[in-house]
């Protein structure tokens, strides 16, 4: 019986209390840096596209709504053709990001991606290309990558070394 | 003619006001949830989310009516009236204030319980011919509460009766002029109080329904108004019991004379609806033996206790 | 006021020959129900409030909502109604029938023999009513309340129910 009392008490005190409501359009949650919400492919800091198109986000993805198709540019670097989210599918479970070598994709803080037509939550390369480096500004895959795609010759990247003059033979 | 006319505006007008409070208690009861429970509660459609009466009400007219195929359909479609019409009917008996008052019945205390023991067949029918486990076993469970619980209900009602001397509503309000019968008989007025949330099944006791275990219990099937009408027939429920508290215990209509009668009766009836709502933030559902066995085993030697000793002591103070 | 009287009497009348004849078991406890709010109103129009209100708390109110919870756990349905058909034969009936035959004859007798002298309703009061029980029938109150707790006492007993151990090892716990 008391501890009846007490809890009616205890309840009715809660009408002092700060109200745990974000009152949403005009007041926003602050998200963390990590917070998982709309991907993005990122560039490099030279404002080349990141994405390899190496298939591991496709593939790591649990619902399959990532789709990509990998070319290659005169350079013989890869980019994709066409890359392809649909965010109807999509559950923001961040693998894909983990999955990318070369931190092209990313999941950014902002979960207001809502439309009133299903169809166009099938977000295109256009769509999802921002003009930043995202999460990881200044890091340039194929600075470190040992392949000549334009970017720089061969053994001018960082931590790398000239290549061997296979012909001579000093040691 | 002219006592007619007034008449029949106390009765259009105790009607209209009652069905807007009792649509006007949906906004009410989520605004005051949402207080207890640190949220903020409906606060978008008109000045402070107002305007959720006229959406839900809204929402409620323009979906599908479903008469289940499988169910009673005379006896489903009679059974969510029948709530709503012996709620309405033991408002007649409540005397607002001094001129506010539609009968002055002189065994009104009685016809308050027979319309309430009415009540009941409005959950055992709705769940019966809904025709579904869920509704059934809601429907039992309802049953049985409210028949153990109007036992206490009238029989913690017979103190106040014997204090009065009078059965009639309004000589009870007047028999209060100088103390309330709260201070008289406090465990009548808890006992009254806890049978009536049983009564009105509300949220301690809200076993019928138990959203947990029985979908949404007796009226699991209703759909639009039909539905509409068990929920508005709660609210009134609730207002119903809240204004027979403050009828009975709290002094009616009495109070200092600053505010008009019908002003404190509002007041307490108000506060006593809150309080309802509290109960609902606070309190967990217990199970349905351990509702039952409060009921036969607490309740009923109590209230019999207080009868007695109200008793003795009336007739003591007589000799 | 007459008016009324033989209104709710002709629904009272119509509504007890609707019991009789449905074949749905809780249809016709709806106008059994029916029945009963009629004869309140019959009685209050009689000038027995008190009586008028009990019928509806006690009968309409309790007892009828038992017979319908009873008629819902007993899950009646299409083969109950052909069998209560098949036991309906008129060697059943024709007895009962023919005894309240006479019965209705000797009331109608009555009736029209008492109709002559004016009957003044005197109102009951609920204080005459208490008077009355209590006063030169309070032995008769008394017999029924024991009645009513020799009832709650058998029906205590028979539920009672001894607590089922469902596992050995928690045996020691509920001795």
């Amino acid at each position: 019986m008391f501890s009846i009392i007490r809890s009616i008490w205890l309840t009715s005190l809660h009408m002092f209390r700060k109200r745990a409501t974000i009152e949403y359009p005009e007041h926003k949650a602050p998200l963390h840096p990590r917070y998982r919400g709309r991907i993005v492919l990122t560039r490099d800091p030279d404002g080349m596209e990141r994405c390899v198109g190496c298939y591991l986000c496709a593939a790591a993805c649990p619902v399959d709504c990532i789709a990509l198709q990998a070319t290659e540019d005169e350079n013989h670097r890869r980019y994709p053709e066409f890359f392809r989210i649909n965010f109807s599918r999509c559950i923001f479970c961040g693998y894909c990001e983990e999955a990318c070598p070369t931190y092209a994709i990313q999941l950014i803080p902002d979960f207001e991606i809502s439309e009133y037509d299903r169809q166009n939550l099938v977000y295109e390369k256009q769509d999802l290309l921002i003009s930043g480096e995202g999460k990881y500004p200044g890091y340039n895959y194929y600075k470190v990558a040992g392949l000549d795609a334009g970017v720089k010759n061969k053994g001018e990247g960082d931590n790398e070394e000239p290549p061997i003059d296979i012909h001579s033979l000093l040691p | 003619m002219n006592e007619t006319l007034t008449y029949i505006l106390t009765i259009v007008g105790e009607l209209f006001s009652l069905l807007t409070l009792a649509a006007l208690l949906i906004w009410v009861e989520r605004r005051m949830l949402a207080l207890w429970q640190d949220r903020l509660g409906p606060n978008r459609a008109g000045p402070f989310g107002l305007f959720i009466v006229v959406a839900d009400t809204l929402k409620l007219f323009f979906k599908e009516d479903w008469i289940p195929p499988f169910s009673e359909k005379a006896v489903f479609v009679i059974a969510p009236a029948i709530l709503v019409i012996t709620v309405l009917l033991s408002f007649t008996i409540i005397p607002f204030a001094p001129g506010i008052l539609i009968t002055d019945f002189n065994i009104g205390i009685l016809f308050f319980l027979a319309m309430s023991s009415l009540g009941v067949y409005s959950i055992v029918l709705g769940g019966w011919a809904s025709n579904n486990k869920y509704s059934l076993l809601g429907a039992l469970r309802g049953a049985s509460q409210m028949i153990s619980y109007e036992v206490f209900m009238g029989l913690s009602l017979m103190g106040v009766v014997m204090l009065s001397g009078s059965f009639s509503l309004r000589d009870i309000v007047e028999a209060q002029r100088n103390h309330w019968f709260i201070l008289l008989q406090p465990v009548g007025f808890v006992i009254f109080f806890i049978a009536g949330i049983a009564e009105t099944h509300r949220l301690p006791f809200d076993i019928p329904e138990a959203e947990s275990e029985l979908v949404a219990g007796f009226h699991s099937e209703y759909s639009s108004m039909k539905f509409g009408m068990f929920f508005i027939g709660e609210y009134l429920g609730i207002t119903l019991i809240s204004a027979m508290v403050t009828t009975l215990f709290l002094g009616g209509w009495l109070g200092p004379e600053f505010l008009p009668p019908i002003c404190w009766f509002a007041l307490k009836t108000f506060a006593f609806i809150l309080f309802f709502i509290l109960l609902r933030a606070s309190l967990p559902r217990p199970r349905y033996d351990q509702l039952m066995g409060y009921g036969w085993k607490v309740l009923l030697p109590v209230t019999l206790l207080n009868l007695l000793v109200t008793g003795a002591v009336v007739l003591l103070l007589k000799n | 006021m007459n008016l009324l009287f033989s209104i709710s009497s002709v629904i009272a009348i119509v509504s007890t020959l609707m019991v009789i004849t449905r074949k749905h078991p809780v249809h016709a406890l709806l106008y059994l129900i029916v029945s009963f709010l009629a004869i309140a109103v019959v009685i209050y129009q009689l000038g027995a409030p008190f009586i008028a209100i009990l019928e509806l708390i006690i009968y309409a109110g309790a007892i009828m909502v038992l017979f319908i919870f009873t008629m819902m756990l007993l899950n009646l349905g299409k083969e109950t109604i052909d069998q209560e058909r098949k036991w309906l034969q008129p060697q059943t009936w024709t007895g009962p029938v023919l005894l309240s035959l006479i019965l209705l004859v000797e009331l109608i007798y009555l009736l029209s023999k008492s109709s002559s002298q004016e009957h003044a309703i005197t109102g009951m009061d609920t204080k005459i009513v208490a008077q009355t029980l209590f006063g030169p029938y309070l032995i008769l109150v008394e017999l029924a309340a024991l009645l009513l707790t020799a009832g709650i006492v058998g029906a205590a007993h028979i539920g009672q129910h001894k607590r089922r151990v469902s596992h050995r090892f928690l045996e020691e716990y509920n001795e």
